[in-house]
């Protein structure tokens, strides 16, 4: 952004603080995330920068917390872990599937009052999620599946479908419909033709869909704290009553692992992107 | 019959427009079939409950059906005298029942609702039930009020009778820090029992307070980096996509981190020279803390949606804007800005949406006078179970997002929402 020679002073200065002030909310946003990272490694109990650290003594920093999120005596972190993956993984095939197959309806052009059926659809992301927690727990109770683990799968289905909904259909609007006619021309029933044609071309949609259903699913704190007993306790709920009650530095190292996790879903999520962009780019 | 003759028929002989409307049925359900699936299981799972959310806010049959021979006769009774003695007599053989059916204790803990009082005489009188001292025989209506004083005090039948109707706005009317008093009239609390409407009004502000920041903070970088040049760009990118797919409580944990008194922040401030060491300010467990965290958190959902917006503007409409004499100021302010309006719309009705709905950090960062009316909510599901009152304030905030959210589809559309 090199300015051009002429640029009167005046202009100048507006260049300079429009720089700054962008350099400013480019920190805000991402140094929350590093300050984690050094204090996840503190030998010491409190989660403030010690003299140490500091100074980056090599005794002042340990793998402590790292042992303990792992070995800790009545630790929760694994079956928090374990659960949180499980449900995750099912609540994301289950609004995969879903929402995949809704959104080929979604995108015909035969579609019957599409309007009112996309909104009821979209519904639970506008909607606050304190409000979808009141309403799952209802059904949930009266079905008597509160406090098991497929009451949580069931309720992050609700909540994932909307973005598989979103991102399936955005990729179906450029999505050549002629190329399923010529399948079905040449002898293809729908199901083969879906699996064979349009499924490999949509497939970065449906993949990034399911990437965002799965970190509603594996992040969400809201409903899991209405619908979970003890036995489902999720990552998530953990992180919630650790920060709630006293802020250990376990705490900490399991944040540094999500980041870590959440930088993969990014780069994936980039990746499929750019895939689903280049095969869009080929049918026009 | 000529008509017939002219029309174009297929080889099954059917006319042709015939066979086009059935082939465009047939399509509509099939349509429609792949659609059902998800549609049925949120109807049932998710749309039904939120329905039943409203019945349940403003249900309150369970006097109506503890006292129906009571009520029943009491409908001739004009309420101003002590009522009849048909209406003592059907209302102790409704109390027999109870007695029976081990229910009469919450008859008196609702009735106490009410008007304080009952439960003492609802005692007194189960005790003359139990030991049979009532005898049919003779005048009921007197031997009732023989009980206790308060059952000869005619404003004690008359908050029985308020209780007949099965639906109540009560919750409703709570929520705004408001009753029903004696005369069917509404009143306001006393005002030091006013909780309700104070946290309404915070959390209307709060969220219109982030989403200003998040406009003011968003809209510099989200121009940065529409016209950054591809490469520095996609790096600047991940500055806003990293703390998207983080998960929401390890960003409130890091704020929790910095916004201590003895964390980076304000040894920064300590370090400047803006506060001295022992004089640290609290900036968590208030609503600095719940700004500051939830401007951070919405930012990426103004980022994106202002992004994908000034990615279309051509550069060139700024230079031409410019070429024709404009200062760069009013280039921008007259052919820039209003191109990006509606990437404002967009982003500034999502954080609003998002931030009136918020929970968690407020919890969590926001003390005593950072909670909202979410965690109030939350408060009456899991501490007070007073599950009707929940219901009745998540729909009345759900009624104030529903008209935000039918601007948003009038003003952008809903399908417009790009993700990532």
């Amino acid at each position: 952004m090199a300015l051009p020679k002429y640029t009167e002073t005046r202009y100048r200065i507006w260049h300079y603080f429009y720089i700054a002030i962008c350099t400013f909310v480019f920190i805000f946003l991402i140094a929350p995330l590093f300050v984690i990272f050094p204090l996840s490694f503190n030998a010491e109990e409190f989660l403030v920068f010690s003299e140490g650290m500091k100074n980056l003594d090599p005794d002042a920093f340990s793998l402590r917390w790292y042992k303990d999120m792992v070995y800790g005596t009545k630790n929760p972190w694994g079956l928090a872990a374990k659960n949180s993956f499980i449900i995750a993984i099912f609540a994301t095939l289950g609004s995969v599937i879903l929402g995949t197959v809704a959104a080929l309806g979604l995108s015909s052009r035969h579609m019957p009052f599409k309007g009112i059926i996309m909104a009821t659809l979209i519904s639970p992301m506008i909607v606050p999620l304190i409000i979808s927690g009141v309403a799952i727990f209802f059904f949930m109770a009266k079905a008597g599946l509160a406090a098991t683990h497929t009451g949580i799968v069931l309720a992050h289905i609700i909540l994932g479908t909307p973005f598989v909904v979103i991102t399936v259909t955005a990729t179906l609007s450029g999505f050549d419909h002629s190329v399923t006619r010529a399948a079905a021309s040449l002898g293809s029933n729908p199901v083969n033709t879906f699996m064979k044609v349009t499924l490999p071309l949509i497939l970065p949609g449906v993949i990034s869909g399911g990437l965002f259903a799965f970190v509603t699913s594996f992040d969400e704190v809201v409903v899991v704290l209405f619908l979970a007993g003890l036995e489902n306790t999720t990552i998530p709920v953990q992180m919630w009553t650790g920060l709630r009650e006293q802020l250990s530095p376990t705490i900490l190292a399991v944040a540094t692992c999500l980041i870590v996790l959440s930088t993969l879903i990014l780069i994936s999520a980039e990746l499929l992107r750019r895939r689903s962009e280049r095969l869009r780019g080929i049918n026009r | 019959m000529s008509n017939e003759t002219k029309q174009i028929l297929t080889t099954d002989g059917i006319p042709l427009e015939i066979s086009l409307k059935k082939a465009e049925r047939k399509n509509k359900i099939k349509a429609f079939l792949l659609v059902a699936p998800l549609l049925l299981f949120l109807i049932i799972t998710y749309i039904f409950p939120i329905g039943e959310m409203f019945t349940r806010s403003i249900d309150d049959k369970m006097i109506t059906n503890m006292l129906p021979k009571t009520f029943k006769s009491m409908e001739t009774w004009d309420g101003k005298e002590l009522p009849s003695e048909e209406v003592f007599a059907s209302f102790l053989s409704d109390f027999k029942i109870l007695v029976d059916k081990k229910e009469h204790g919450k008859l008196a803990q609702r009735l106490n609702k009410e008007k304080n009082g009952f439960n003492t005489i609802t005692k007194k009188l189960f005790r003359q039930v139990k030991r049979n001292k009532i005898d049919e025989t003779q005048s009921i209506k007197e031997q009732i009020m023989k009980v206790h004083k308060r059952w000869r005090n005619v404003e004690y039948w008359q908050a029985i009778k308020r209780t007949a109707p099965p639906y109540t706005s009560a919750k409703y009317l709570k929520a705004m820090d408001m009753y029903l008093n004696e005369d069917n009239k509404i009143t306001q609390v006393s005002e030091d029992r006013r909780i309700h409407r104070i946290l309404w009004l915070r959390t209307v502000e709060v969220a219109f307070f982030v989403t200003v920041f998040c406009f003011l903070m968003g809209y510099p970088i989200a121009h940065l980096l529409a016209t950054l040049p591809m490469k520095y760009s996609n790096l600047l990118m991940i500055c806003v996509l990293l703390p998207f797919w983080t998960s929401l409580l390890v960003r409130t944990a890091s704020w929790m981190i910095l916004l201590q008194q003895q964390g980076v922040v304000n040894d920064f401030f300590v370090i400047i020279g803006l506060v001295s060491d022992d004089n640290r300010p609290e900036m968590m467990y208030n609503k600095v803390g719940t700004y500051v965290a939830m401007t951070q958190i919405l930012l990426p959902f103004m980022v994106l949606p202002l992004y994908s917006v000034m990615k279309t503007i051509s550069p060139s409409l700024m230079r031409a804007g410019k070429s024709l004499g404009g200062t760069p100021f009013v280039a921008f302010w007259k052919v820039y800005f209003p191109l990006t309006i509606p990437g404002i719309g967009a982003g500034c009705l999502l954080v609003f949406i998002l931030a009136i709905g918020y929970y968690i950090t407020p919890a969590l960062v926001g003390g005593a006078s950072g909670t909202l009316i979410s965690n109030q909510i939350a408060y009456h599901m899991k501490t007070t179970l007073d599950w009707s009152f929940a219901s009745a304030m998540g729909l009345m905030l759900l009624g104030g997002v529903l008209v935000i959210y039918w601007l948003y589809n009038k003003l952008v559309g809903v399908d417009n929402i790009k993700l990532g």
